[in-house]
């Protein structure tokens, strides 16, 4: 086997962050290659650099692809030499038609003109092809994301791809839809042509990669080939360290009730009809870290955030009391006022404001805090960051820094400190440890434990269930709105709560 | 992961001029323009651009703009636009009109009812933007064929003049001699000297604060060097209005507008919570900030602005004419986005407006006196709009 693709050295940094550390990374003619690695270890960034996101020049290192140095201006360069990247978040235009979509910048046309049969004719072609019977004219928004990631593979062979690299292909699919991408892949491969699989899921990489390379913290730390992966290889040249050390130890120690929700609904925004939380009762107790545990779209993040100034959703009803006292949470200045904090899972588009230095962003949730009578004094505000900016050990060269420039891991210190200056008594984390390096998330990890220790609550919302079952003092699990069941710490196990789930799933079917 | 803490330490001047390149770039700019029309209009005519009845003029001429453009700025900030401006212009400057001269209410009456028009008009604009989420280039371009329409109904399409003297030296009037002096009026330089002096001050009472808490101050040749340039220029153009009529009373009126929405954009929770909203709508609002009512707010202030430049320009003129106000909106944005605002919300100043502004001001002022043609001049301050805005991307992107 020859090899198709050399990446050396290569090293990337961006203001206050280096991305990539040296990366090497050598795929062969005709492999399926995985790169596996933590939320933030590099691979997007990776990916990036090789794809022409990032153009020659804006990095260190060098990349020869088919024999020769690779110095691409941008994507349209590594796309002519049939380097095509899928992003995780897909680039259709879903108002427009399958066949538009599929030779978008590559229109089937001469002079101008776009010869539309001979272009339905090689949509069909290209659909045959990925295993789709859609009509060429069907809009591609109407499609399911699964079957829009399948027109993205289709896209990338109408232009004669060589080397095809898939940024996380599964993360939104179902799992017949996975298996039908990864077989499509299988496929692909036995025509000839070159992947690269960046996963999280194991078993995936294990049914289809032949070989694996693992990055962590911007560093390619080990490439094996299928024979030598396993599960326990993998997590731990993924995590760095043992499993065992991956949650920071705390002696749990639950006072009184903190915050008790009780029959709690939610009906969708927009659609009629729709129930998006039933009857939903739940209580946090003092120095208590409650885990909420479901598959994606069962209605966590609707359930918190309707919670927190009914942010989410219509017609809600139910009551909220804190300390035993009930309050109103109907706006979030009232939910604010009633000591809740909640930090969102997209803290780009709801938590942070991006082109604002840190310090304007650890004050924003409260203003009054630094001013007095509506005027902001600059100096306080600045101590209070700085105070953050230690307790957080965020990692910036100056508080003046904007949160864009900030890794993943420092803008999410940043938003829990917004919150922590509202002094809450009960924090509502969402996903916080999503798009986070292993060392922050330990460090994230051990704040929420500092801010059990105050005397605080906290609920704390994952997909990740190895996190709840490390962190949690008690875990509900969620399903289709509705609280399926409730486990303490001891009980919980990652069976049980798919056990729990599954379970809640047939009585639906049969119901 | 690379830390890349503990650099701070001494900014050199270079390092500092870099990072405020938008903010003193502009304001070079203003200076070479001055200096360019001084050095033409001596050569080519031989007269003093910087006459003082030139300078009177200039401030005369673009009070208006550079009072909207603060307005503006803020509608600007929040992620919105308001092309209504011009015809609220004409409209409250038609309602004044009608009030004194065909109704003969009292000036101190009229100017109050003026200004709350205003404030309803934005008020009726702002709602549906804010409370229904109708776009507002919507909204303010209705708000714009609709405020027109209603000027022209009010005047019945004639000019509705003269005003009492009263209401006229709302633009042309002057503060008058206190000290009877003669020329120069030392009123005038009195107070002018006084601004000056609590520019500085407050300046240099910033960075004391500053050194208090630890934030590294610029550096203090940099903070001398534009002290002294400001004063110098204040001075000086108080020194030449001295000498004409002394200060126009819409100098004070654009000085403590100024001063006050410096103050109310920098240092007001509320100021800083229209940054918020622009820079990130959503997180705003989860962050507690009632983003709809600031929305609502930001348009009604913009009314209250805009009712204000309608009646300076009516007194200005003498009288009131269906066609006041036509494309002010255009100069009003291209001053604010000349000042540096951008155009996604979220960012801009008043102090760079109030430059932007006096940037369109001078050109125009200037250009006319050379006798350029009203043709070249569109093009030219097209080209400059345009020009100030892709140094901006080009610095971002850098």
């Amino acid at each position: 086997m020859a090899t198709l693709l050399e990446m050396r050295g290569i090293t990337k940094t961006f203001p206050g962050v280096r991305a990539l550390d040296h990366v090497n990374l050598t795929v062969e003619q005709g492999e399926i290659h995985a790169i596996c690695g933590e939320n933030g270890a590099g691979k997007s960034t990776l990916m990036k650099v090789l794809s022409g996101v990032y153009p020659h020049g804006s990095y260190e290192g060098e990349i020869i692809y088919d024999g020769a140095p690779l110095t691409n201006r941008g994507i349209r360069d590594s796309e002519a030499k049939g380097i095509i990247i899928i992003h995780q978040e897909l680039a259709l235009v879903p108002l427009l038609s399958i066949a538009e979509n599929l030779f978008l910048g590559n229109e089937v046309a001469s002079r101008g003109v776009i010869n539309w049969p001979r272009c339905f004719q090689k949509t069909e072609e290209l659909l045959k092809k990925v295993g789709l019977s859609e009509a060429p004219t069907t809009q591609v928004g109407k499609l399911g994301v699964g079957k829009q990631q399948l027109i993205e593979i289709a896209k990338a062979l109408a232009k004669d791809v060589r080397l095809l690299i898939l940024d996380e292909p599964t993360a939104a699919l179902q799992e017949n839809d996975s298996q039908k991408l990864l077989d499509l892949l299988l496929e692909l491969k036995r025509q000839g042509i070159t992947s690269i699989l960046i996963s999280h899921k194991l078993n995936e990489i294990s049914r289809v990669a032949d070989r694996i390379t693992i990055i962590r913290d911007g560093a390619a730390v080990s490439t094996l080939s299928t024979a030598e992966i396993t599960e326990e290889r993998i997590i731990r040249d993924m995590v760095g360290r043992d499993m065992a050390h991956r949650y920071p130890d705390r002696v749990s120690n639950p006072g009184e009730v903190l915050m008790e929700v009780a029959g709690w609904n939610v009906w969708h925004p927009e659609q009629t009809g729709r129930q998006m939380i039933k009857d939903v009762s739940l209580t946090v107790r003092k120095g208590e870290i409650v885990g909420i545990a479901g598959l994606m779209g069962t209605g966590r993040t609707e359930l918190a955030m309707s919670l927190f100034g009914h942010s989410y959703g219509r017609n809600i009803s139910g009551s909220v009391s804190m300390g035993g006292k009930a309050v109103d949470t109907s706006t979030v200045q009232k939910a604010i006022a009633a000591g809740l904090a909640y930090v969102t899972e997209d803290r780009k588009q709801l938590g942070l404001v991006l082109e604002e230095p840190i310090v304007k962003n650890i004050t924003l949730a409260n203003l009054a805090g630094v001013a007095s009578r509506a005027v902001i004094s600059r100096g306080r505000e600045q101590q209070v960051a700085e105070e953050y900016r230690r307790a957080m050990s965020i990692r910036t060269p100056s508080v003046f820094q904007k949160v864009v420039n900030l890794s993943g891991g420092n803008q999410q210190k940043v938003v829990l400190s917004k919150w922590l200056f509202t002094d809450p008594q009960v924090l509502i984390l969402d996903e916080p440890t999503r798009g986070i390096d292993v060392g922050a998330k330990f460090e994230i990890y051990t704040i929420m434990n500092e801010l059990v220790a105050q005397g605080r609550g906290v609920v704390m919302i994952s997909s990740e269930m190895p996190e709840l079952l490390g962190m949690c003092d008690r875990i509900y699990v969620m399903n289709e709105g509705r609280i399926v069941g409730e486990l303490t710490r001891a009980e919980a196990s990652q069976e049980r709560i798919m056990a729990l789930i599954l379970k809640n799933e047939t009585k639906a079917k049969v119901a | 992961m690379a830390d890349t803490a503990a650099s701070g330490g001494a900014k050199g001047i270079g390092a500092h001029l870099g990072g405020h390149l938008r903010e003193n770039g502009m304001l070079l700019a203003l200076v070479a323009i001055v200096i360019f029309f001084t050095l033409v209009v001596r050569g080519m005519l031989g007269v003093d651009f910087l006459s003082a009845q030139n300078i009177t003029n200039l401030f005369l001429q673009n009070s208006y703009v550079i009072i909207m453009a603060l307005g503006m700025l803020l509608v600007i900030v929040a992620g919105h636009i308001d092309l209504s401006v011009g015809s609220v212009v004409g409209f409250t400057g038609a309602v004044a009109a009608v009030l004194t001269v065909n109704m003969g209410w009292p000036v101190y009456a009229v100017i109050p009812t003026c200004l709350l028009i205003g404030a309803a008009i934005g008020a009726a604009q702002g709602y549906w933007i804010a409370y229904w989420r109708i776009p507002s280039f919507i909204v303010t371009l209705a708000g714009m064929l609709v405020f027109r329409g209603l000027t022209l109904w009010l005047l019945n399409g004639q000019n509705v003049g003269p005003f009492p003297k009263s209401f006229q030296s709302l633009s042309t009037g002057f503060i008058p001699d206190l000290f009877a002096v003669g020329k120069p009026n030392v009123t005038a330089l009195v107070i002018v000297a006084v601004a000056a002096a609590i520019v500085v001050w407050l300046g240099w009472r910033a960075r004391a604060r500053d050194a208090e808490f630890g934030i590294t101050p610029e550096p203090m040749a940099m903070f001398l060097a534009r002290n002294i340039v400001v004063t110098v220029a204040l001075m000086f153009v108080g020194y030449k209005l001295a000498t004409f009529r002394g200060l126009p009373n819409v100098v004070i009126i654009l000085g403590l507008l100024t001063v006050l929405y410096a103050f109310f954009t920098e240092s007001t929770t509320t100021g800083r919570r229209v940054y918020a909203l622009g820079g990130n709508e959503k997180a705003a609002k989860l962050s507690g900030i009632n983003t709809d009512r600031l929305v609502f707010l930001t348009f009604c202030n913009m009314g209250v602005l805009a009712s204000l430049a309608g009646m300076i320009v009516a007194a200005r003129l003498n009288s009131s004419t269906p066609k006041a106000g036509v494309g002010f909106e255009l100069d009003v944005i291209a001053a604010v986005f000349i000042g540096g605002a951008s155009m996604t919300g979220g960012s801009g100043k008043i102090i760079g407006v109030v430059v932007g502004a006096l940037i369109m001001g001078v050109m125009n002022n200037g250009m006319s006196i050379l006798g350029i043609g009203i043709d070249y001049q569109q093009v030219i301050k097209g080209l400059v709009l345009l020009a100030a805005v892709i140094f901006d991307v080009y610095n971002k992107n850098k």
